[in-house]
């Protein structure tokens, strides 16, 4: 039974290390534009294809 | 009549109507659209056109000067950060509608290399550059974003910074609140459902482990709960943060006498989770409007610098705080006056609608005091500043008394009305019930004393506010009104007395309204002008405003026939302006606009439509308000609508023409000095004291970025019509809570009545507790939906 006090320690320190790492999320400011960002990644791929076939057909 | 064609323009998305502008292939609506194409496809930029069909805002042909972005001292009120190699600067840029403008303004480094990365905030419609300021200078990349259609509104007054702070602390307290709270009920579990003798030495390790979890849920989370309270001790006031404060400590300190003594396993979870809750009421309440700004005063509707002629003739941009009596400044079209200012030289021609509400613009002779706030229509104006800018006769109403200080007009909340009472029955029954066990039992007594100040901690009647007033600031965000905060729908809620403005409120700004059917050139225009030009008439005075400044031509042989339209002679030629009947001899009974008809010599030109300038819907509203509230009508602007307004009012008296901006502010405080709750709604500069003064003001706009003055919300002109709907709903709401305020006490009564006895279980809190708030919380947002649905909000 006393692998409890050990266990309680894991999970404490666990969910220890997602408040820690929730914090350090907060402070780098990831939490104060929640919406660019989703706009932000779909574009670049669509982008970054289009430049391409651009050049190639320039290339051509 | 000429055929208009229906392609649009491949940037803006408007109508074109010629086909003169064009390049590869594209049609384009003017030359703004087609030169933010041209730069654009010229650095291969041209996916900005493949990620939203028509993606760009018509750019507007008014060059705006940026002269003044090149003075040292207001660069440096304007960047964000800067050292020898970059600045960092932020913009607002309220064009920002689509992911094409995320797309193209995160690339803005491919038109420049000075500058080194920028990034957007979209809802916040900001734009942060880092540049190299030897490269290009702050100056440089405004006219650069200006170019491709992205003009930042420069304002020293930037209000978006400042409210960033306040949500950054909460957020962390509510992660640490909420993840003691989660370890602790885990800890707790093993408790309630029993330990064996064996299995003792467990329960000591949980307890100690919950107060260690307590800790920073009582000194780090619910630490402004301390703080509030003890402040308003200091001034003698028990608000609803001294019970709740209160609570927290006797909560703490029973579960670290308990834990410490073996006496008992504590109330570890009732105090994290109280906390937890009470943290995510506060972050309902913060609801911020990003795009939306409640505290723009003059400064933000003034321009930042104004040129100024120094002795060597050269023009130099100075702020305008630094300017002084006896500066001489170059005014220039549709710019603002920023100071009361003598006219040396020019043609003034000043719009003054913004200010007082008067709808066409004045002409000023050379010599005469021309007041800040005007906006010139022509050409550049030189004038000489008499009294500096924050003593002018507009801006003096800034240094009103109203604006001073924090109004006490505004109601105190239903909450911090009934906290006062509740702490006072709270403590009176707390000691009653220690001094009724005393003489008996001091531990019996000791522990009816704390579980008193523990179960009658208001945690749902807290929590009932904030939940069931963001649920009606979403709900009224969907119909375009904006409030500032949850205070204001109570505030709402106990007005009787609604005062409208006039010009921009009521009525709608003018020109856009006029059509003409038919064909009207130069020479026409200028015929139109002048002959209507002499007319007092309404009518007249519309088309003289929608025609602009023209040139003058010597009329002859005036005349207007009442009722009909007037005659003249102009270049030997007889024109006829008037109603169909006067100019066509045929009359049509029924006309949704009043119309007036052209005819010049024996042709007949066309007509032009004078649509409705008053808002759609107008008359309803005004009835269905008359029959709560008693609406008034203040107006910096002539009787000239008076004969049409005056049916929707109940009292003639109730309409007030020719206000100037203290009359206003001073109507507004009369009304309240006679016990009335008063509602302002205006839109203009003018009604900014009157919007302060009044115990709900409300600005009304029909581009919800353009500049609204200091309100306590803000409502789209479209919603207008929706009014006593909305106020209907905030009185609801307010039951609402009243509902979920006696739902709170049932249940610290029956709480109570467990309380007194002494024999508080832990478990009995720790079910309490959660029990009573999920039951505020369902009952608050479940009922303010229904209402919502009621009123056909949703």
């Amino acid at each position: 039974m006393n692998t409890i006090f050990f266990l309680i320690g894991c999970s404490v320190l666990l969910a220890l290390i997602f408040l820690l790492a929730f914090l350090w999320s907060h402070k780098n400011g990831q939490h104060q534009d929640l919406y660019t960002p989703s706009v932000r990644m779909l574009m670049d791929d669509e982008v970054i294809m289009k430049d391409k076939s651009v050049e190639d057909s320039k290339s051509k | 009549m000429q055929m208009l064609t229906t392609t649009t323009c491949y940037h803006c998305g408007n109508d074109c109507y010629t086909q003169k502008f064009k390049k590869d292939d594209k049609v384009f609506c003017c030359v703004g659209c087609k030169s933010v194409y041209t730069i654009l496809s010229a650095s291969n930029l041209g996916n900005y056109y493949q990620l939203n069909l028509h993606p760009g805002e018509t750019k507007s042909n008014i060059n705006q000067k940026f002269a003044y972005l090149d003075e040292p001292e207001i660069i440096t009120q304007i960047i964000d950060y800067t050292d020898k190699e970059k600045t960092i600067v932020s913009f607002y840029v309220p064009t920002i509608h689509c992911s094409s403008c995320i797309w193209l303004l995160e690339r803005l480094y491919t038109l420049h290399s000075g500058i080194i990365e920028n990034r957007v905030d979209f809802l916040k419609k900001q734009v942060f550059v880092q540049f190299r300021q030897d490269e290009i200078s702050l100056k440089a990349l405004v006219e650069l974003m200006t170019s491709i259609g992205y003009e930042p509104l420069i304002s020293l007054q930037d209000v978006i910074k400042k409210n960033k702070s306040v949500e950054d602390q909460l957020l962390p307290k509510i992660a640490v609140a909420g993840f003691c709270f989660g370890n602790v009920m885990l800890l707790s579990f093993p408790a309630y459902f029993g330990l064996s003798k064996a299995e003792a030495y467990f329960g000591n390790f949980f307890s100690y482990l919950s107060i260690l979890f307590c800790l920073p849920v009582v000194i780090y989370s619910g630490r402004d709960y301390f703080i509030n309270a003890y402040k308003n001790l200091k001034v003698g006031v028990l608000n609803i943060d001294f019970p709740l404060a209160l609570g927290i400590l006797v909560l703490f300190l029973r579960t670290l006498v308990e834990g410490v003594l073996h006496t008992g396993h504590g109330f570890a979870d009732t105090l994290t989770g109280l906390v937890f809750f009470l943290l995510i009421g506060k972050i309902m309440q913060q609801k911020t409007y990003h795009h939306l700004s409640f505290e723009r005063d003059y400064r933000s509707f003034f321009p930042v610098a104004v040129q100024v002629l120094q002795d060597d003739g050269l023009e130099k941009s100075v702020p305008l705080e630094k300017l002084t009596q006896g500066d001489r400044i170059m005014i220039k079209n549709q710019e603002i006056i920023p100071a009361d200012a003598i006219l040396w030289k020019g043609e003034a021609l000043i719009d003054f609608s913004f200010v007082t509400g008067e709808a066409i613009p004045v002409r000023k002779e050379l010599g005469e005091i021309i007041y800040a706030g005007g906006r010139q229509m022509g050409s550049a104006v030189e004038l000489e500043v008499i009294k500096p800018v924050s003593q002018s006769y507009l801006t003096k109403l800034w240094n009103n008394e109203a604006f001073q200080k924090e109004l006490s007009t505004k109601i105190k909340t239903f909450v911090s009305r009934v906290s006062h009472h509740f702490s006072i029955i709270l403590l009176f029954l707390a000691f009653g019930t220690l001094l009724f066990w005393l003489p008996q039992d001091w531990r019996t007594g000791l522990s009816a004393f704390t579980a008193i100040l523990i179960i009658a901690c208001p945690c749902a009647l807290v929590l009932s506010t904030p939940f069931t007033m963001s649920a009606v600031l979403s709900i009224l965000d969907k119909n375009k009104f904006y409030l500032k905060n949850t205070d204001v729908v109570e505030q709402l809620a106990s007005i009787d007395t609604i005062v409208f403005d006039k010009t921009g409120t009521v009525s709608i700004a003018e020109n856009l309204n006029i059509i003409f059917k038919g064909n009207l050139d130069d020479e026409i225009k200028d015929i139109i002008y002048n002959t209507c030009k002499n007319s007092s008439h309404p009518h007249s005075r519309r088309i003289c405003s929608f025609l602009g400044n023209r040139k003058n031509i010597s009329v002859s042989d005036y005349q207007e026939l009442a009722g009909l339209g007037i005659s003249a002679q102009i270049y030997d030629e007889k024109v006829l302006i008037g109603s169909r009947y006067f100019i066509t001899g045929k009359a049509i009974d029924e006309q949704e606009f009043p119309e007036v008809h052209l005819k010049i010599g024996q042709n007949y030109v066309g007509y032009f439509i004078l649509k409705q300038k008053f808002r759609t819907g107008l008359a309803e509203l005004l009835n269905r308000i008359n029959i709560k509230y008693s609406s008034y009508l203040l107006s910096g602007d002539t009787q000239q609508d008076a004969s049409i307004l005056e049916k929707h009012f109940t009292n003639q008296n109730h309409l007030k023409f020719k206000q100037s901006p203290q009359d206003k502010l001073n109507f507004i405080k009369q009304m309240q000095l006679n016990k009335h709750k008063v509602m302002m709604i205006g839109d203009g500069l003018n009604d900014a004291g009157a919007l302060k003064q009044s115990n709900a003001g409300i600005a009304v706009t029909d581009h919800i970025n353009n500049f609204t003055p200091g309100s306590d919300a803000i409502l789209e002109g479209s919603a207008l019509h929706q009014l006593p709907v909305f106020l209907k709903f905030t009185k609801a709401a307010v039951k609402v809570i009243h509902a979920s305020f006696l739902i709170s006490l049932t249940y610290n009564i029956i709480g109570l009545s467990v309380a007194v006895t002494g024999q508080l279980s832990p478990l009995f809190a720790a079910i309490l507790m959660p029990v009573s708030t999920i039951t505020i919380i369902s009952f608050t947002s479940v009922s303010t939906h229904l209402l919502a649905k009621k009123y056909k909000l949703l």
